[in-house]
């Protein structure tokens, strides 16, 4: 539901790590999206894009890594990947289960041209 | 290919604000709480039975969260505490940034709770820290008792759980039973409270909870 503003927060943290030269370069932003995070992928896929046409990221293309919901069990030490919400382990029904990844909403780097400067030029406006 | 690590949570500008807000309620000794429901489960209700009964024991404020109107303020302004209205012209849940904002219009040492009522949405509102000591989360009988199942990550990132409207529960499909049994099921260290707005049924009880909570502090 929130999507857009995810992906303006996606957006800002490009343009703190990215050098304004270097912009039109980057032609992938990797995020690794869990489970858990509440974020409907194509749908920040979409916001996204909208967020970057015309600007000098337009070329930039959203790269979603999928983390599954792992839990590890605190009674067992089993890991397990639960089904719907409820940490139940599997090997011994205890219900004292830990979450190890499935809540990451991260962006994890992006991927520039080998030579930016040989980038089409930003349209001009 | 040049590649540019980064490795940045999306969230962690909303998570250093909220942290600044901890610290900022820490300082001054406050209780907060945010309280999350979906629309029309009877969070400002709960406020005002809660008002009415603790605002001669306690210092309490409240920032109210909405997509529009100021209507829940002027209905908590009623019981002559502070609050202040965010209206997000349409933003489904709050931000940190938000109610940082908000503190600025709140004499901070001149309380013991903060209540932050956040807008009415059960998916949002889980994903974002405002800095709170905990979540409440509010689910009324009517709305079913299969709830914490259809929005477990509300549930399992609560701390409390009031199950509001049980005076309904004679005309309503909700097994209160089965209602506890899927919240406990995400999440069993919820601390569950029943109540009604309507008869005050359990309110005496979620307010006692709420001074035990508030005496805690420094």
């Amino acid at each position: 539901m929130h999507e857009m503003s995810v992906a303006q927060n996606i957006v800002d943290i490009v343009r703190q790590y990215v050098p304004a030269a270097q912009a039109p370069g980057v032609t992938s932003v990797r995020v690794r999206v869990g489970s858990l995070s509440g974020i409907v992928p194509e749908s920040l896929d979409f916001c996204f894009g909208a967020l970057v046409a015309g600007t000098d990221l337009s070329r930039a293309r959203l790269d979603i890594e999928h983390v599954p919901t792992v839990c590890v069990c605190r009674e067992c030490g089993a890991r397990f990947e639960p089904e719907a919400l409820i940490f139940f382990c599997p090997s011994c029904g205890g219900g004292r289960a830990q979450l190890v990844s499935g809540s990451d909403l991260q962006v994890v780097h992006v991927e520039l041209d080998d030579d930016p400067r040989g980038a089409p030029a930003p349209a001009a406006n | 290919m040049p590649v540019i690590t980064i490795e940045r949570k999306v969230l962690a500008k909303n998570d250093e604000i909220a942290q600044q807000n901890r610290d900022l309620f820490a300082r001054h000794g406050l209780f907060v709480f945010n309280l999350v429901s979906s629309p029309g489960a009877g969070k400002t209700s709960l406020l005002e039975r809660t008002l009415e009964t603790l605002r001669d024991r306690l210092r309490i404020a409240v920032v109210e969260g909405d997509v529009q109107t100021d209507f829940d303020a002027q209905r908590v302004a009623r019981y002559g505490v502070p609050v202040v209205q965010i209206v997000t012209n349409g933003g489904c849940h709050l931000e940190a940034r938000l109610v940082q904002d908000a503190l600025a219009a709140i004499a901070l040492p001149e309380l013991d709770v903060l209540v932050i009522e956040n807008v009415g949405n059960l998916v949002c509102p889980a994903n974002y820290d405002l800095g709170e000591a905990l979540k409440v989360v509010l689910v009324s009988t009517p709305e079913g008792d299969d709830k914490p199942l259809k929005y477990p990550g509300m549930f399992r990132n609560a701390s409390v759980l009031v199950i509001n409207k049980v005076d309904l529960l004679p005309y309503v499909p909700c097994d209160l039973a089965a209602l506890r049994r899927n919240a406990l099921q995400i999440n069993p260290a919820l601390r569950v409270f029943e109540t009604s707005c309507t008869t005050k049924a359990g309110i005496p009880e979620w307010c006692e909870w709420i001074a035990a909570q508030s005496s805690r502090r420094p």
